[in-house]
């Protein structure tokens, strides 16, 4: 009996707590029907601070992205996109909002509901995972206009962009130069899980190989983690005791292996973001996502009218994806001028990559 | 009257906790050059600001109610279940294959066999330490934590392999999640349009029983027993390896059951993204925090996940409002969890004092009051 | 494809590997089995580490000292264990959950350190491997054991370390004795205090360095969440070994040792399922346990705080 005038205590407590915290705000329900013009919501304390009398409204834009803005992969190629807009467009023209860090695919639909009701322009859901949730969402708010990738599915929904990455043609590229650098006909992939766009560029590379050295070897390690940079780095460390002599790998983890590959003084092909810096010796070449490609298509649709209902790709053709060659690598000019024309293939359709 | 305000203080105590953790968060937002009010606004208003706050607040809670009452029963039979991430994965997963088999079923033959399933599904992957632990005296911890990586990579495994969506299966990108539930198959939304869902009933109904199951069952008795002293439950006669089963069991049951309720009122699909978070969002870990919160008691704990809850929710929205990194959130939650279990210490040595006090004031009865509110572990 | 895992180069790949990839296991399991002797329960050991890993790698990086980075770690770990000893000795906080809090502020405390003061990924240039004279000659034994870089040997030698203060000394039947029977002690007077603060303390340098040796000696990359469950397996293996340094010792190096072969079956291209290769260490850590039934028993004061009867 003790116990339960105990609970009603602690219950009473903090209703009171609630109701006095409650009162002191005004208690405005954001109901999620979409605002008709993308004005700030009166009520609301203003998201990012844009106090100044705007004349023309500026474009914004909310982004969930599923690990840090700066894990020199996924997140941070939309994160640089975004800010590549801005720099573009002007602050007082574009402006962005971002949750880093959305693993928890429920957290996110929060978060994409919430930017919705606060009449976000251009709510992105930045991984595949979120799609389901933005299903959900979408219906109920006409107004706004949702993409995300990667992917090229918009469900049939009128307000709802899709994209995605040829992320298996810089694959190929890589594949090609990979081939040609190796002496030891062995190369090594360190990836995260099967599916998506890891899936994706480890067949486009293993398809450059074969197509320039068949009798390269290329070994593929899974490591069942976006987040294990322990094991990442001592796959990377396996396949050189296996004899590989050029390593590459995509997803977040792998810095790990490249801090293996650095050591070890054998090459690195990087994927998702540049990744020169980080062993500036032995990084041959990056593919770089440039979203702002295909984004600042969309902020166009978007502001005549357009809402969505369109699937975009960057790939090497619109300039979305680019393979940037590390300066600081004395790449020999007759095997970069192979990357080049393997990228030229694939631009100009000469080369196709069959996806399983 | 004294000893009233001081039961307020007792059970304010908490609170108070949370708030000295917050205003150490407070500096770090300084330091971040983030005002702290704006900021607490924001996690104020995201958890309870509208009605929509409020019910992704329960949404939070509810999975973590579950997989609390789970933990009330294993800690209480003093085995220590840190599985509970694994068991919720393989509870959605038994779930999620129920309602993409039996398309043509009704759907509350459905829903109701689908919850059984992932009740069942969790008991397996508990039961399994639970038995390791009786017989071959694999201790639970080292089990549980294997067994979570165990089933990670069995999700992975079924997500992109047989139960991938038809419709993946046919793209080159192959996401790696299940079709989704048909609409039918969904737990009833109860205050659309918000997400607040039908398995928030399911788990305060089973708060309720499961108090009754500790603490007017013999199989609750003989738990407790177990966990306050085997030996002496030996000679009383209580087969003591098959309650340490039954407590691991029933508390993966209860994680299980979490993950299909995730499944069928918030997802409709399952999905990964490589890890055990992305599926769970740590409720598996939060729920043991939160039962802990609560006290170990059923009831307590429907309170003390809707509390984390809100923390949890209303971290979020401060993250969209005042733009403060996600890292920032996680370490405030990890100071709130130190400063309220270490505020648990001021509250029982005020207990005790009062205790003192009242014995000397008059002695008490020959029956000392038993007091299942201690924590203990 | 099977034979190829049978070969002498692939035999010796998966003993190095094993034995390097063991080392974070060693110092966090070590420093836990200290602190679990004396009755102590800490799950913060992997925020424990992150933190760790961060000073070691932040001070490296900028001082370009290696051997101030591990100062570094070791300080972070010490003030955290102070603080976990704090709560859990003189609060008497439940240890399980304020070693969960404790987790929860490491992982975002580094993350959000990283951030403010790095911004973004980087390298440094860690310990080199040095090579034992003479011993690294030996085939294939020289490449397994005698040539690693310091923190790796440093891990070995700890086991020993530990092994002889916690049996051979009289500091380690004063932290045996506490977790056993915290009364006992207390009546023949040994602060129960003091010594679980001691053992905190020491476990929590000791995940310090488990994160010095991933961010500076073996990976040399920080990055947000890099231990990625590392010191919950840490916690694991303290049961594995039954409390005892020699007991942990075999743990580590069983789950590092399968997980380089389950690296080897998957870079040698023998056709299972990725899934099934990576959950073999741990499918075989719980495998091994059963075969060999132990009848070990916790020390007995184990997560209980100690309050002396008055």
């Amino acid at each position: 009996m003790k116990k339960f005038t105990q609970i009603a205590t602690f219950v009473v407590a903090l209703a009171l707590i609630l109701s006095a915290c409650g009162g002191a705000k005004p208690t405005e329900a954001p109901k999620p029907v979409a605002t008709e013009a993308p004005a700030q919501p009166a009520t609301e304390a203003p998201a990012a601070a844009t106090e100044a009398p705007v004349v023309a409204e500026p474009f914004r834009v909310a982004v969930i992205m599923p690990s840090a803005k700066n894990d020199m992969a996924f997140s941070q190629s939309m994160y640089d996109a975004l800010v590549a807009i801005q720099n573009e467009m002007g602050a007082d023209k574009f402006e962005f909002v971002f949750s880093e860090g959305m693993f928890k695919v429920d957290d996110a639909a929060a978060a994409i509901r919430d930017y919705a009701t606060q009449g976000y322009n251009l709510v992105i859901a930045h991984g595949s995972q979120y799609g389901s949730s933005l299903q959900e969402i979408a219906p109920d708010f006409p107004e706004t206009s949702f993409a995300w990738g990667t992917t090229v599915d918009t469900f049939g929904l009128p307000n709802i962009y899709a994209y995605e990455a040829a992320s298996e043609e810089g694959g190929y590229v890589n594949g090609v130069l990979a081939a040609s650098l190796s002496k030891s006909k062995t190369i090594g992939i360190v990836a995260p899980i099967e599916t998506g766009d890891a899936k994706l560029y480890v067949e486009g590379f293993k398809q450059g190989v074969a197509a320039t050295d068949p009798a390269v070897k290329v070994n593929v390690n899974y490591i069942g983690s976006f987040s294990d940079v322990a094991l990442a780095a001592e796959a990377a460390n396996t396949h050189i005791s296996n004899g590989a002599d050029v390593l590459t790998g995509t997803a977040q983890m792998v810095v790990g292996a490249i801090g293996k590959a650095k050591d070890s003084n054998v090459l690195w092909f990087a994927s998702d973001a540049n990744q020169s810096s980080l062993a500036p010796e032995i990084v041959v070449v990056s593919q770089v996502y440039h979203w702002e490609i295909i984004l600042k298509e969309m902020i166009s649709k978007i502001q005549s009218g357009t809402l969505g209902g369109e699937s975009f790709a960057i790939n090497l053709k619109n300039n979305g994806e680019v393979m940037e060659y590390n300066p600081g690598y004395n790449l020999a000019p007759e095997v970069k001028a192979l990357g080049d024309a393997a990228i030229q293939g694939i631009i100009d359709g000469t080369i196709t990559i069959t996806l399983p | 009257m004294r000893s009233r305000l001081s039961a307020l203080f007792d059970a304010l105590l908490p609170v108070i906790a949370t708030l000295a953790a917050l205003a150490v968060g407070a500096v770090m937002l300084l330091f971040l050059k983030v005002n702290p009010v704006e900021a607490y606004a924001a996690l104020w208003d995201g958890a309870f600001g509208s009605t929509n706050a409020f019910a992704e607040t329960l949404v939070k809670a509810t999975p973590l109610l579950l997989v609390a009452l789970g933990i009330c029963i294993s800690f209480r039979g003093d085995v220590i279940n840190i599985g509970g991430e694994g068991q919720m994965i393989i509870g959605g997963l038994l779930a999620t294959w129920v309602g993409l088999t039996f398309t043509n079923a009704p759907g509350w033959l459905v829903i109701t066999s689908a919850m059984i399933a992932g009740f069942l599904g969790g008991a397996i992957w508990g039961g399994i330490p639970g038995y390791l632990k009786a017989y071959f005296n694999v201790n639970e911890i080292l089990s549980t934590v294997m067994m979570n990586a165990i089933a990670v990579q069995i999700m992975n495994f079924m997500l992109r392999g047989p139960m991938i969506d038809p419709v993946q299966a046919q793209k080159a990108s192959k996401i790696p999640q299940t079709a989704r539930l048909i609409e039918s198959f969904r737990l009833a939304r109860l205050m659309p349009p918000t997400r607040l869902h039908f398995g928030l009933i399911i788990a305060v109904a089973l708060a309720v029983l499961v108090y009754i199951l500790l603490w007017r069952t013999t199989l609750g008795y003989r738990i407790r027993a177990v966990g306050l002293n085997p030996s002496a439950s030996k000679y009383a006669g209580i087969k003591v390896q098959r309650y340490i089963v039954m407590a691991l069991l029933l508390s993966g049951a209860f994680a299980g059951l979490a993950g299909a309720v995730q499944v069928y009122g918030v997802n409709y699909r399952m999905i990964t993204d490589g890890s055990a978070s992305g599926f769970t969002s740590n409720s598996g870990f939060n729920g043991i925090v939160a039962a802990l919160f609560g006290q170990l008691h059923p009831l307590w704990s429907i309170l003390a996940s809707v509390l984390f809850g809100a923390l949890l929710v209303g971290a979020n929205q401060m993250q969209r409002v005042v733009q403060a990194p996600s890292a920032l959130i996680t370490a405030l939650n990890g100071l709130v969890v130190v400063f309220v279990v270490s505020s648990e210490f001021l509250r029982r040595r005020r207990q005790r004092q009062r205790l003192a006090q009242a014995n000397k004031e008059n002695p008490p009865p020959a029956d000392a009051p038993d007091r299942p509110m201690e924590a203990k572990s | 494809m099977i034979s190829e895992l049978f070969t002498v180069t692939v035999l010796i790949g998966i003993l190095s590997s094993g034995i390097r990839l063991a080392t974070p296991y060693l110092y966090a399991a070590i420093g836990e089995t200290f602190s679990q002797r004396s009755g102590v329960l800490n799950l913060g050991v992997e925020g424990q580490m992150l933190l760790g890993a961060f000073a070691a790698f932040y001070v490296a990086m900028n001082t370009g000292s290696l051997w101030l980075g591990v100062l570094a770690a070791m300080i972070v770990g010490v003030a955290m264990g102070l603080a976990m000893a704090f709560a859990t000795v003189n609060l008497h906080a439940e240890q399980g959950i304020s070693g969960i809090g404790f987790y929860l502020f490491g992982l975002g405390m580094s993350d959000l350190l990283f951030q403010k003061m790095m911004g973004t990924v980087r390298t440094v240039d860690g310990f080199q491997k040095i090579a034992i004279p003479f011993l690294s000659k030996i085939p294939g034994i020289g490449e397994i054991f005698f040539n690693h870089n310091i923190l790796v040997y440093g891990s070995y030698f700890l086991v020993l370390l530990a092994w002889f203060v916690l049996n051979k000394t009289t500091l380690g039947l004063k932290i045996r004795a506490v977790g056993e029977n915290p009364d006992a002690a207390d009546s023949l007077g040994v602060s129960v205090a003091r010594v679980r603060y001691f053992a905190i303390i020491f476990g929590g340098m000791m995940s310090g360095l488990a994160g010095a040796s991933l961010s500076i000696a073996l990976l040399n990359v920080f990055q947000q969440n890099m231990t990625s469950g590392l010191g919950f397996i840490a916690v694991a293996l303290v049961y594995f070994g039954a409390w005892r340094p020699g007991g942990v010792l075999v743990g580590a190096l069983l789950f590092s040792m399968v997980n380089s072969l389950q690296l080897w079956i998957q870079v040698l291209g023998i056709s299972i399922p990725s899934e099934l290769a990576v959950m073999m260490p741990y499918v075989l850590t719980i495998l091994v346990l059963i075969a060999t039934v132990s009848k070990v028993i916790a020390p007995t004061a184990l997560t209980k705080p100690f309050e002396r009867e008055e």
